[in-house]
């Protein structure tokens, strides 16, 4: 880990040399990232903004390379809105030898990592050193040589009534703060939210953008270099640890509400993402939903949760977070377009126990402002499905 | 007994000869253990088929331990080349892990906890508990007994047969149109016959506690290990069916063209996860309930007192038993269940912690005054107290639906069940076995080696376990043959704690064996004045039937 936290360091470095010195062609895009990133409301971005070298890069021949490199607020994104971010240690993905929770990126996320963190963890504490601190005093003080006469009690009322309503008191003050995220869990997302809809199979991801265009991208796993044929592209340390990396991210928006749809075509899969603080089954037959602001670019791993069969372990799910403008010119290099407001899906969707307050309202409008700059739909190319990786066997098939 | 009672002429004619070991007589050798009608030789039965199941139970997770010792596909594809002979694809040798987690989960379930508990323990001593001569229905708990040999048998093979890949909850669709091939059939099969072991198994009990209690042995009277397995047996009783029902409709749906799961034909993959885990939570406390009773008589016993809060112990596991059946959906907290019905499963789960905390300090009470001596079985329920809290507490965790998003199905639900079963059900079978073992063979175990069991058993279960919770709060999924190499640390220090926990095994199965060789003959009663069941007024080994004149309970 030490070791990739150094590559890192020096992937950077490498960066801001390349810029500094006007290096044209394929780096430069990258580097502009790395010195714009602060700009767009990346703040603590900037290791992150690494690298995304042209030969990993996963260029599918349809995408058209021109409107990434035609618009300089969204220079974060390789030509194919692929990835010009590096993996940070510590951020999005587990952290060896380490015994807590992963940093998380979302309200609720933080909510329920302080509710883990500052009430159940104290609580269980406690309550397992009490009982193990009575075990060892009546052990010690009731042992047959230190009392050899044993009582003949065995029955006090007020004893039994107090170990019954004291751990009722404790209960009750852990379900105030659980159904309270429980709540805030349940909001449904506003309007201006961005959904994605993600679809397991066996034994990868495809994602619909069904307000941008309904354009989709299908995310396999990455293979190591030893598992690779020739000419077939192997995971490197830039696209993220072993068995987390997929060969192609979703991009998502920073600051904007996300509605997340899942569902699956085949058995259930469990669209999980630790620092989102989401899991969400994907279940033939049923639509699931679920939504969460992230609130810090980066780069964020999850895995299957539900088994799923042979490859249950290889169908990773890589998030790519990025500022609105950003996600605005990857979307359109995905041949999407960004929503106008006022259309039919950026009506609040209506959920049971929510409310129409103003406060949503406002909020709404602010997350609507929050997208960035709104698209033409007239000009915006037809929706397409992209190849899902280079591997020969194609799409939705890493050839394991 | 019934049988003698039966024949009256032999009755007679074997009376006027042997009437001083009357009590003693045993039939001849298959008779009497293949057409057993005694409780006492169907319990061995039962504990001897638990033994054998949990050796293969425990080797499958040694398997998967092993593999998961370092980060990468170690040894699957060499042992999946073994299964298929010749070589094996990646894909047959990462669908041999899920066959083996599928096998080790149902093995230790319905194979070894359960026949352990309920067949095993139960059968020994509620009769002799309650005064009876024996089991209100002696030839249907041999059935009992018996249905789980092709039961076995057909799991075991399945492997030979493609494999069950489903996890033990056999969630469809992956167990309906997800696998094909005879392999998943056979493992519905295989708990179809245990499912209804259990339930003639069930009845049996009921029918027995109810009828066949001795004059004066009031319900309120009753030893706490019985009450337990009155709640048990009633928990098998109304939740195994469910189970039937649910697996039936897998097989239809394999087989027959239905959809109850197939949303295709307008049926719910979560439909089958409800029917599951109606089944499956009581199936928990199914599991845990016995060992409470095990627990509640060691821990008198050794102390040389009453269970402190006799009446709040027995209803505490009522109440266990009765919620237990309306807590369900908390293992389903992230397939999309609306937020009114997540609240009411966060909330009814965490009053479970009520009647398991009256039990925890009521044990802790018993001990409080006591004169304690710290014999091989109390030592194993000193321990279960301390493991079984530890599990307990994290099922609290857990029991929030808005956090179990981030737990579910992660190593930490792993340790939590782990902490719960391995450590919970499996401390307290080993406390009631060490604490019976002189009562049923007649022979005591070594003390020793019994002490020193604890200890390495208590040391490698929680190397092993413990640090599955960290893997599980960074967020390492189930059943992954292979995992990101962030979690390689604690996973390898998972695999010594097998090793460890393994070495411990080993010196249990040399105290089995030497002691049933040369063990020290045990006494009637080799506890002392703590010990006041029943068990403890007759010999050890009791004699082939016990209280032809039933004793009278003042």
């Amino acid at each position: 880990m030490r070791i990739l936290g150094m590559r890192g360091l020096a992937i950077a470095a490498g960066l801001a040399l390349a810029s500094l010195g006007g290096v044209a062609g394929q780096a430069a895009p990258a580097s502009q990232a790395a010195a714009t990133a602060p700009d767009t409301g990346a703040a603590g971005a900037a290791p992150q903004a690494a690298a995304g070298p042209a030969g990993v890069s996963n260029t599918a021949p349809t995408s058209a390379a021109a409107p990434a490199t035609a618009n300089p607020s969204s220079p974060a994104l390789a030509e194919d809105g692929g990835y010009a971010m590096a993996p940070t240690p510590g951020v999005g993905q587990p952290t060896p030898g380490t015994v807590g929770l992963q940093p998380q990126v979302t309200k609720n996320g933080v909510f329920a990592h302080w509710m883990h963190n500052a009430i159940l963890m104290p609580t269980i504490t406690a309550v397992s050193l009490l009982v193990l601190a009575l075990l060892f005093w009546v052990v010690f003080r009731y042992r047959r040589a230190a009392n050899p006469v044993p009582s003949k009690t065995s029955h006090n009322t007020v004893i039994e009534i107090i170990w019954t309503l004291a751990p009722v008191i404790i209960l009750v003050l852990i379900a105030v703060p659980s159904i309270g995220l429980l709540s805030a869990q349940f909001k449904p997302a506003p309007a201006g939210a961005v959904t994605i809809k993600a679809i397991g199979n066996q034994w990868y991801w495809t994602y619909q953008y069904p307000d941008n265009g309904g354009f989709e991208v299908t995310a396999n796993m990455l293979k190591e270099a030893k598992d690779v044929g020739a000419g077939e592209r192997a995971r490197t340390d830039a696209d993220g640890p072993r068995l987390l990396a997929t060969d192609n991210r979703i991009v998502l928006p920073v600051g904007v509400p996300i509605r997340l749809i899942t569902t699956a075509n085949d058995v259930i899969h469990s669209w999980a993402v630790p620092a989102f603080w989401i899991k969400l089954d994907a279940i033939p037959g049923r639509l699931n939903e679920t939504s969460f602001t992230i609130d810090k670019p980066g780069l964020y791993f999850g895995q299957c949760s539900e088994l799923c069969g042979a490859r249950h372990a290889f169908m990773p799910i890589a998030v790519q977070a990025v500022s609105p403008a950003q996600f605005a010119a990857w979307v359109r290099a995905k041949g999407g377009s960004m929503p106008t407001p006022g259309q039919a899906s950026d009506k609040v969707i209506p959920q049971p126990g929510a409310d129409g307050s103003a406060a949503k309202v406002e909020e709404a409008a602010e997350t609507a402002n929050a997208t960035g700059p709104v698209e033409n739909v007239t000009t915006a190319a037809p929706a397409t499905t992209q190849g899902a990786t280079s591997n020969p066997a194609g799409a939705g098939n890493a050839g394991l | 007994m019934t049988d003698t009672a039966l024949n009256p002429s032999a009755f007679v004619a074997h009376d006027a000869h042997a009437h001083h070991h009357d009590a003693d007589h045993k039939p001849g050798f298959f008779a009497r253990w293949f057409m057993s009608t005694n409780h006492k030789d169907i319990g061995t039965l039962y504990l001897i088929f638990a033994i054998v199941a949990g050796i293969i139970g425990g080797s499958v997770s040694g398997l998967m331990r092993a593999e998961l010792a370092e980060p990468g596909i170690q040894y699957l594809q060499g042992w999946a080349g073994m299964l298929h002979g010749g070589s094996a694809s990646l894909d047959e040798s990462l669908h041999l892990w899920n066959v083996l987690i599928t096998a080790h989960g149902l093995i230790m379930v319905f194979f070894m906890v359960m026949p352990a508990m309920v067949g095993g323990f139960g059968n020994w001593f509620v009769p002799i508990m309650i005064g009876a001569p024996d089991m209100a229905f002696p030839r249907m708990n041999n059935v009992s007994f018996w249905l789980l040999i092709p039961a076995f048998t057909l799991l075991l093979a399945s492997p030979f047969f493609g494999g069950a890949g489903n996890g033990w909850t056999l969630y469809a669709p992956l167990s309906t149109y997800g696998e094909p091939g005879p392999s998943t059939d056979m493992a519905i099969l295989a708990l179809h016959l245990a499912g209804a072991s259990s339930i003639l198994g069930a009845i049996n009990f009921i029918t027995t506690i109810f009828n066949m209690r001795a004059p004066g042995m009031t319900l309120h009277k009753m030893p706490l290990f019985v009450w337990s397995m009155l709640v048990t047996a009633f928990l098998l009783l109304l939740a195994l069916p469910v189970l039937a029902a649910a697996i039936t409709m897998l097989l239809t749906d394999r087989n027959f063209g239905t959809t109850f799961f197939d949303p295709a034909g307008g049926g719910d993959p979560v439909l089958y996860q409800h029917l599951f885990w109606f089944f499956g939570h009581p199936e928990v406390y199914i599991m845990i309930l016995p060992g409470f009773g095990i627990v509640s008589q060691i821990i008198s016993t050794f102390s040389r007192k009453p269970v402190f809060g006799y009446l709040g112990m027995a209803y505490a596991m009522v109440a266990i038993g009765v919620v237990g059946f309306v807590v369900w959906a908390h293992h389903m907290f992230t397939t999309g269940l609306s937020v009114n019905t997540k609240m009411y499963f966060t909330a009814a789960t965490m009053v479970i912690a009520v009647p398991t905390g009256i039990k925890i300090f009521s044990w802790i009470a018993t001990m409080w005054g006591g004169s304690m001596s710290f014999k091989t079985p109390m030592v194993w329920s000193i321990g279960f107290i301390f493991m079984f809290t530890v599990g307990g507490v994290t099922g609290v965790v857990l029991a929030n639906g808005g956090i179990d998003d981030y737990m579910q199905d992660t190593y930490y639900v792993v340790a939590h069940f782990h902490y719960v079963l391995s450590l919970g059900a499996v401390f307290s079978l080993f406390a009631g076995f060490y604490y019976w073992f002189p009562k049923m063979s007649g022979k005591m175990y070594n003390e020793f080696l019994g002490q020193l069991h604890f200890w390495v058993f208590f040391i490698g279960v929680n190397v092993m376990f413990f640090p599955m919770h960290f893997l599980g709060l960074q967020g390492m999924p189930r059943r992954y043959p292979d995992y990101p190499d962030a979690y390689a640390h604690w996973n390898y220090v998972a695999t010594v704690g097998y090793m460890i926990m393994a070495a411990g095994m080993a010196i249990f199965f040399v105290n089995l064996i030497w002691s049933l060789i040369a063990g020290k003959k045990a006494a009637d009663n080799p506890w002392g004045e703590g010990a006041t069941t029943l068990e403890w007024t007759i010999s050890s080994p009791p004699p082939y039937h016990q209280f032809e004149t039933l004793p009278k309970i003042d």
